[in-house]
């Protein structure tokens, strides 16, 4: 990420260099990197930036969005895969209203982090008019909440993800 | 007019439902169970809920489950199509209890005639002939057997809460009635949660004949004509025709004012089929009510060239049906043939699994209704019909060889289906000349 906010800047920093000088091109070269920036003709109007094309050989001609994006796509490191691969589900067993809470003013059963048992209530569910207490059925920590307060849900919907012990 | 309701149901019931509601401007909300989650008609549905297992005591049959969609997904009604909870009274009682409109007959109108002991004591009144048989339930055995005999063999044990051609036993004498009697309790047990059952006289070689109605709130009733259910195997409808080959006119208006006036006795709204049973002198004696859509409903839609699914929900919107008995005519003969998958080879047996190859007939005359496609697995959760073949011709001549014609171009791979037995009732003498009974199957195939 350094590495690409560093770039970032260079190319800005030669963005003002050419307003303020009033140039059209510039091309800079340091070992096998290569940068090469065409300016349109200087205009009346003011919103030159957005003009500017950037043109980097040996790298598909992108927005700098994109460029960030394609340098900095974040690497799952394998014990990151290992441990998405083993998240534990808490399904929805009925149809019906979520809620996170067991009323209004209370806090939430569970949060991210929340370490459960299975006899942990983890959310209710209201169906008919019932409030269901939701028991986790599993042991482990809260690693995700898929559903929002007041939420529909249905029949076997994923509610939490759950790091197990 | 709703602006949403919700199919309780599934199959090809629950697509034609979808296709009426959108057809009216009607938002449709579908339910699946986890067997159904790759049904076609959930994409066409303005929203699908999955409410449970492929059990369907955890899913089309859980009413704390459908209601609860009901609620969260704010619809007006629910249609229950056939089968399922379509004629529970329970789940009606609940809906009008929750302000979500049942789109079917009343309460009071569905437990009157629901209770078929009830049902022949209100077709008494209304001045219609009833088969011959016990007065109320049966106490026992014993009286049972004596009523049996009073009546004269053969006679049939019936479920007071069934339908379906379940919990139905025949006798023909008093060893084998004493067996009957006791599967036949135990079957009305476990299919209704109710053992209570009644004695019919037996009427040998009938046909099966029945009247579609619709009544709306105001009171307005309308027949439209009859088909011939008389194709069964099991108790179970194979191929429905109207209409019915045997009827003169004058028995047909009988017929069809018999059906009216039970109805208007029962102060019943909406679809109802009024079944009765006629005998080789023509002569008919009604059997029940079934108060709900059937199966075989796109018979009457093609010879009337009326939607009754459309009607249906009208009238639970509180519209009036806007037509008198001398507005519907029907013309020409349609016919139907149920599609299941099962193997006729042995013994109909249950036939599920992948159909890796799949090709509807088309051409004039033909409707096919179906949920099914290439690519579909049959569930063994649920029951056998995959689809529903109907044709409309002229003629019942004509109708008979576009049907043989359809169901020789009905391509259904590797699925084991009813397709040729179909086939061969078409193509036998005795359905050719109509002169058949409802034991035509059971001795013919």
């Amino acid at each position: 990420m350094t590495q690409q906010n560093n770039d970032l800047d260079k190319i800005k920093q030669l963005i003002d260099i050419m307003k303020q000088n009033d140039l059209v091109e510039i091309e800079i070269k340091h070992d096998d990197d290569k940068i090469f920036l065409k300016r349109s003709q200087p205009q009346i109007t003011q919103n030159h930036p957005a003009a500017v094309p950037m043109m980097l050989p040996n790298v598909p001609a992108a927005p700098p969005g994109t460029y960030a994006a394609q340098t900095a796509a974040p690497q799952k490191t394998p014990e990151e895969l290992q441990k998405n691969a083993v998240l534990l589900e808490i399904k929805s067993p009925m149809v019906g209203t979520f809620y996170a809470a067991s009323s209004p003013d209370s806090d939430p059963c569970v949060e991210i982090d929340s370490t459960i048992t299975p006899q942990t209530v983890v959310c209710i569910i209201e169906a008919m008019k019932v409030l269901n207490e939701i028991k986790a059925e599993v042991s482990g920590k809260i690693a995700e909440i898929l559903v929002t307060n007041g939420q529909a849900v249905e029949y076997g919907q994923v509610l939490f993800k759950v790091k197990p012990d | 007019m709703f602006s949403r309701i919700l199919i309780a149901n599934r199959g090809e019931i629950a697509l034609r439902i979808i296709q009426a509601c959108h057809e009216l401007g009607i938002e449709a909300v579908a339910v699946y169970s986890e067997a159904d989650k790759d049904a076609p008609y959930l994409q066409f549905a303005d929203e699908a809920v999955c409410i449970g297992p492929a059990n369907p005591a955890e899913s089309y049959l859980n009413i704390p489950r459908i209601i609860s969609t009901a609620e969260i997904t704010d619809v007006g009604a629910i249609h229950p199509g056939y089968g399922f909870l379509a004629e529970n009274i329970n789940f009606a009682q609940i809906c009008q209890d929750c302000g979500i409109t049942f789109i079917g007959p009343p309460v009071e109108a569905m437990r009157l005639l629901g209770d078929k002991i009830q049902a022949r004591k209100l077709a008494h009144k209304a001045e219609v002939l009833v088969v011959p048989g016990s007065e109320g339930a049966l106490e026992g055995e014993s009286e049972a057997l004596k009523l049996a005999n009073k009546i004269g063999y053969p006679v049939i044990i019936k479920a007071s809460a069934g339908g379906g051609g379940r919990g139905m036993r025949v006798a023909h004498n008093d060893i084998s009635f004493r067996q009957s009697f006791n599967a036949a309790r135990s079957e009305a047990e476990v299919a209704f949660g109710d053992s209570t059952v009644y004695l019919e006289k037996f009427i040998v070689e009938p046909r099966h004949v029945e009247v579609q109605v619709m009544a709306d709130k105001a009171g307005n009733a309308l027949h439209f004509y009859e088909r011939d259910c008389t194709i069964q195997r099991r108790h179970q409808k194979m191929i429905e025709e109207s209409p019915c080959p045997v009827l003169n006119e004058r028995t047909r208006e009988k017929l069809c004012d018999a059906a009216l006036r039970i109805i208007k006795q029962a102060k019943y709204v909406n679809a109802a089929t009024v079944e009765f049973l006629l005998d080789k002198d023509k002569k008919f004696y009604f059997i029940e009510v079934n108060t709900r859509i059937q199966v075989e409903h796109p018979v009457t839609e093609m010879v009337t060239g009326y939607d009754l699914i459309k009607m249906q929900l009208k009238i639970a919107a509180g519209e009036n049906i806007n037509l008198s008995q001398r507005d519907i005519k029907h013309t020409g003969v349609a016919i139907e043939c149920r599609i299941n998958a099962e193997d006729p080879e042995n013994n109909f047996a249950p036939s599920p699994g992948k159909i890796t190859r799949y090709i509807p007939p088309g051409g004039p005359g033909i409707r096919v209704d179906t949920h099914v496609y290439q690519g579909w697995t049959v569930s063994p959760n649920y029951d056998s019909m995959i689809a529903k073949l109907i044709v409309h011709q002229p003629s019942r001549e004509e109708a008979i060889a576009t049907m043989k014609r359809a169901l020789r171009e009905f391509v259904i791979e590797p699925t084991k289906t009813t397709i040729p037995a179909c086939l061969d009732i078409l193509s036998h003498n005795l359905f050719v000349k109509s002169k058949i009974d409802t034991s035509f199957v059971e001795r013919n195939l």
